[in-house]
């Protein structure tokens, strides 16, 4: 096995016992972007010199003996809507062409103390509005099994780089579903954490209260190791908790060789069925049996509310994104576009949003201003609130049921890149099994399920938990995943061994 | 439009105005509202700033907790409500000193509500409803370079100092003011001073209205006489002096009245003060639809400050200035007129202090309200800031209750403490000023006097004691005024048995 094939945990036991560095590593997983990137295009900025200094100094501390975080060393890359000194952070938009932030995320700033070297900054949609990475303003990311399917969104770029093995960990942010459909969709594991438990400063906001950052990986386990590592209280983030981020490496570990006896998973009824391709709804439910192998007490529960989670996502999104895109004016950061004759700040400031933010983005803004506006905020805004206090009642009455909930992570596999790039609410469909949590707060993860009969793609299956309870999610999906067996490898990939 | 003005008294015959005041009070914490940037006032440009009040991409604010608490205590000083459970929303508009272009305030859900304040005008008491009291951000301050008028249109370029974006600001706001007819214009200015004064005692803030710390907006409106609905209002921004305040509802009421009696309508809209002339001028349209697609800010947790610290903060008020007042008037026996003269001038907690040191109140007011005054007036600065302190005041009342000075001697004490002179004793010696009570002394200078005018010794001698004054006189001026007028007396008498 190659170096890049390995998963985290072993590069931490391959670096522990002295048979690699950090400086070969990573740059091994350098030269397998610079060898396959011209195809998959995961990353937007690669850093092979910060990440080689980053890895040397990391060697350094090893060879000095120093208290080193587990994942010292292990390389990563970041989803380019969080903030990185140093390096751009553009959210895969023009408007933000060229920009260096001044500040790090708190997560990056983990990762940087932690030892992790920083590969690049990973592709993505326009500030994350997507499911398929193709909204990107750089050019979309291709899905490393099949170059001509899409890597799912608006994490393409980390899925993408985690599956075709460039980087071995990535980050990812999920405000309906951008980290575990991507996962699905690449035969990644994708993992959004509780919401606040692990900080948002420094993610250029799409959508506050649903914004998520976590783990992309190739293993419950990996996840389990980034996810200790990222999350935790932030005072810089005042909607952070305070409980603390710890247990999740050991359920992990207790789930890969255990069974589930006494665990209640619920299959939700309101997401498997009709809508859902044949192929997936297969693997799913080969899953759902696995579970019951397992020894896991499997049950049918409810979720009336879900129905009604999409439409009341799609006006809460656009309210926060528009808000929060209204700070672009072109006045003081990134791109400024100055109209011929003697234009006015009014002007530039349209001009630079015209050439600046692509068409879904410009969709949402109006679709969130609408939805706000006085005479439309309590018919829209205000029930999209209400749905979103009955879809936590759901899960709320669910988890008096059940330990964990379970359904496909998306309805279909990976589809062709430009297939429905023309029509906003097939693409919406995308996170309909995804969407709730956000809307919830309570944590998921996906995990691989298999590869379709139909198409040899990649399926993921969902678990969800009660808020705070993401130990379970490793646990349960740590069993899964041992169950299922390996389901990426290199020699599977369309993208060159 | 008609911009006759009616003569105030006329306005009156016809109309009963309504007024809201709206006053932005800047709290004097030691960081921002929302980061820990520091508030102080008058750094160089763009030198107390970071990634959150600059509205940087990611960037989160965090409640600065002592501007809640300077909040509570407002509100409760105000005679409010303090809401158990409040959130902070997001006023969506643009303005180019706006770095998020939406200012992080509070909506439908102020932190304090349901308050009064009574004010006192020429003996009448009127109750000024308070609606709320909130808390929100400053913004930034914008300096348009080039064009005559200083204002933005026509201006070659504009620089945007960003160190009083995030300033934590209360803005308290009135119920419609109703029923003050003719005061209508000293209601608002004395409700603007008690205002003041009640948020100097808290020590919440520094109340500079001239520096912007504090300003008012003024909305008025007039309906014809005995109806009971409002008619339209206009908003005056930004007015900055308590005469001011009080010459802006004077010219409103008078510019209303012209449109309404030419039979036009008002135009609802802000009007700018011009402080030179007393007048206003239109700003910009302003509508109940001005639509700032207000919604809750989900970077926010909601502030929920409990009963027992707002309990505690209770008990940390000062003793409200009406009350106070009367108390002390009652304690030092002034009469209305003696204690709303002091109150105007300012010498209230002077007066306080000087009695604390020992001088009587009858003293202690004759010596502020007369010499000080006086010297305070003719260098145009505040009582407060003359020169002398209380306890300098004291003191030299008490060389005067022991003989050792005359009310003539004390006046030229002062005056060399005015002039800076040195301590009290430095002036008297310097000065030479100490009584001559000394018998030899005396004895020498009524020998002098009693040679020098024997008609009026003979006088004395046959019983006519009367006639010692113009013997005492004499001595008098040979002392330089100096001499202990008892003690010549004395000695005279005693000379002349």
């Amino acid at each position: 096995m190659t170096l890049i094939e390995k998963t985290a945990a072993e590069l931490i036991d391959a670096l522990a016992a002295g048979e690699t560095t950090s400086v070969e590593l990573t740059q091994a997983h350098l030269d397998r972007i610079a060898a396959v990137d011209g195809d998959v295009h995961a990353f937007l900025h690669i850093d092979a010199e910060g990440a080689l200094s980053q890895a040397a100094a990391s060697d350094a501390r090893r060879a000095n003996g120093d208290a080193l975080h587990a994942l010292d060393g292990v390389p990563i890359a970041v989803k380019d809507v969080l903030t990185t000194t140093g390096l751009p952070t553009t959210c895969g938009s023009k408007i933000l062409e060229g920009w260096i932030p001044p500040y790090d995320a708190t997560v990056v700033k983990k990762i940087k103390a932690a030892g992790l070297p920083i590969l690049g900054k990973t592709n993505m949609d326009e500030f994350a509005m997507g499911s398929s990475t193709e909204h990107s303003a750089y050019g979309p990311t291709k899905n490393p099994w099949k170059l001509d399917r899409i890597p799912g969104g608006s994490g393409g770029g980390s899925a993408a780089a985690v599956a075709a093995f460039e980087a071995p960990l990535a980050l990812g942010t999920d405000t309906g579903g951008s980290i575990r459909q991507p996962g699905a969709v690449t035969g990644t594991v994708g993992v959004k954490p509780t919401y606040g438990s692990v900080s948002r400063y420094g993610l250029v906001a799409l959508a506050n209260s649903l914004d998520q950052v976590g783990p992309v990986t190739r293993t419950v386990l990996d996840s389990a190791l980034l996810h200790e590592l990222i999350g935790g209280h932030d005072p810089l983030d005042s909607t952070s908790t305070t409980t603390p981020v710890t247990g999740l490496v050991d359920a992990a570990r207790a789930g890969a060789t255990g069974d589930l006896k006494g665990v209640k998973v619920g299959v939700i009824k309101e997401l498997a069925g009709e809508g859902w391709a044949p192929d997936v709804m297969a693997k799913f439910n080969e899953s759902v049996d696995l579970l019951t192998k397992l020894g896991a007490d499997v049950v049918e529960v409810s979720t009336p509310s879900f129905e009604h989670a999409m439409a009341a996502y799609y006006l809460i999104l656009p309210a926060e994104c528009s808000s929060n895109l209204a700070k672009f004016d072109a006045m003081r950061y990134g791109l400024r576009v100055t109209p011929d004759g003697d234009p006015s700040a009014e002007d530039v400031m349209k001009a630079s949003r015209d050439a600046g933010f692509g068409d879904e983005v410009k969709r949402r803004i109006i679709l969130g201003t609408y939805a706000l506006s006085s005479g439309y905020y309590d018919a829209y805004y205000g029930q999209a609130q209400k749905i979103r206090t009955l879809i936590i009642e759901d899960f709320k009455k669910a988890f008096e049921q059940v330990d964990v909930l379970v359904s496909p992570t998306s309805p279909s596999t990976a589809f062709p890149l430009g297939a429905k790039l023309d029509d906003p609410l097939a693409m919406y469909m995308q996170d309909l099994a995804t969407i709730p949590a956000n809307l919830a707060g309570t944590p998921g993860i996906s995990i691989p399920a298999g590869v379709s009969d139909a198409d040899g793609l990649p399926v993921g299956v969902q678990l969800l938990a009660p808020v705070l309870e993401d130990a379970r999610l490793y646990r349960v999906g740590a069993a899964l995943e041992a169950a299922i067996g390996p389901v990426l490898s290199i020699d599977k990939l369309e993208v060159a061994r | 439009m008609s911009e006759t003005l009616v003569a105030f008294d006329e306005v009156l015959e016809r109309y009963d105005p309504a007024m809201g005041l709206e006053v932005h009070v800047e709290l004097n914490t030691n960081t921002k509202m929302f980061c820990g940037c520091p508030a102080t006032f008058g750094g160089e440009p763009n030198s107390q700033v970071c990634p959150t009040c600059l509205g940087l991409p990611g960037s989160m604010p965090v409640v600065n907790a002592k501007a809640v608490e300077s909040a509570i205590r407002i509100g409760l000083a105000l005679n409010g409500s303090i809401a158990e459970w409040c959130r902070f929303a997001r006023k969506n508009y643009f303005y180019p000193d706006m770095p998020k272009n939406f200012q992080t305030s509070q909506y439908d859900e102020p932190i304090v509500y349901d308050g009064y304040l009574d004010v006192e005008v020429e003996g009448e008491t009127f109750r000024v409803e308070i609606e709320r009291a909130h808390m929100e951000e400053d913004t930034g301050k914008t300096t348009h370079i080039g064009g005559s008028t200083g204002r933005i249109h026509g201006a070659d370029y504009s620089l945007v100092d960003y160190n009083r974006a995030g300033i934590p600001l209360i803005e308290i706001v009135t119920r419609p003011i109703l029923g003050t007819g003719a005061k209508a214009p000293l209601v608002a200015k004395a409700y603007v001073a008690a205002l003041r004064e009640i948020l100097l005692g808290l020590g919440v803030s520094d109340v500079r209205m001239d520096q912007g710390s504090m300003r008012c907006d003024v909305n008025l409106s007039l309906s014809p006489k005995g109806s009971d609905k409002l008619g339209t209002r206009t908003e005056t921004k930004n007015v900055n002096s308590l005469r001011s305040v009080e010459r802006a509802v004077r010219f409103e009421m008078s510019r209303h009245a012209g449109i309404l009696d030419a039979g036009e309508a008002i135009f609802q809209e802000t009007r700018h003060f011009h402080e030179d002339t007393g007048t206003t001028s239109a700003g910009r349209p302003k509508s109940d639809a001005d639509d700032y697609r207000y919604f809750p800010e989900p970077d926010l947790v909601p502030v929920a400050p409990s009963r027992e610290w707002v309990e505690e903060l209770r008990g940390t008020l000062p003793e409200p200035p009406a009350e106070k007042r009367a108390r002390l008037q009652a304690e030092w026996g002034y009469s209305d007129l003696e204690m709303r003269d002091v109150w105007a001038a300012g010498a209230m907690t002077l007066i306080e202090a000087t009695v604390a040191e020992g001088a009587s109140a009858q003293a202690a007011r004759k010596w502020w309200m007369a010499e000080l005054s006086r010297a305070a007036n003719d260098r145009g600065v505040e009582l407060a800031e003359v020169g002398v302190t209380p306890a300098q005041v004291a003191e030299v009342q008490k060389l005067v209750d022991g003989g050792s000075l005359t009310d003539k001697l004390a006046r030229q004490v002062f005056e060399g403490l005015l002039a800076g002179e040195g301590t009290v004793s430095e002036i008297i010696d310097a000065r030479g000023l100490a009584v001559v009570s000394d018998d030899g002394a005396l004895g020498a200078a009524v020998d002098e006097a009693i040679d020098a005018q024997p008609a009026v010794a003979e006088k004395i001698r046959g019983g006519n004691q009367a006639a010692a004054g113009a013997l005492i006189g004499a001595v008098m001026k040979a002392t330089g005024g100096k001499a202990d007028a008892k003690r010549v007396r004395e000695l005279i008498l005693e000379k002349l048995s």
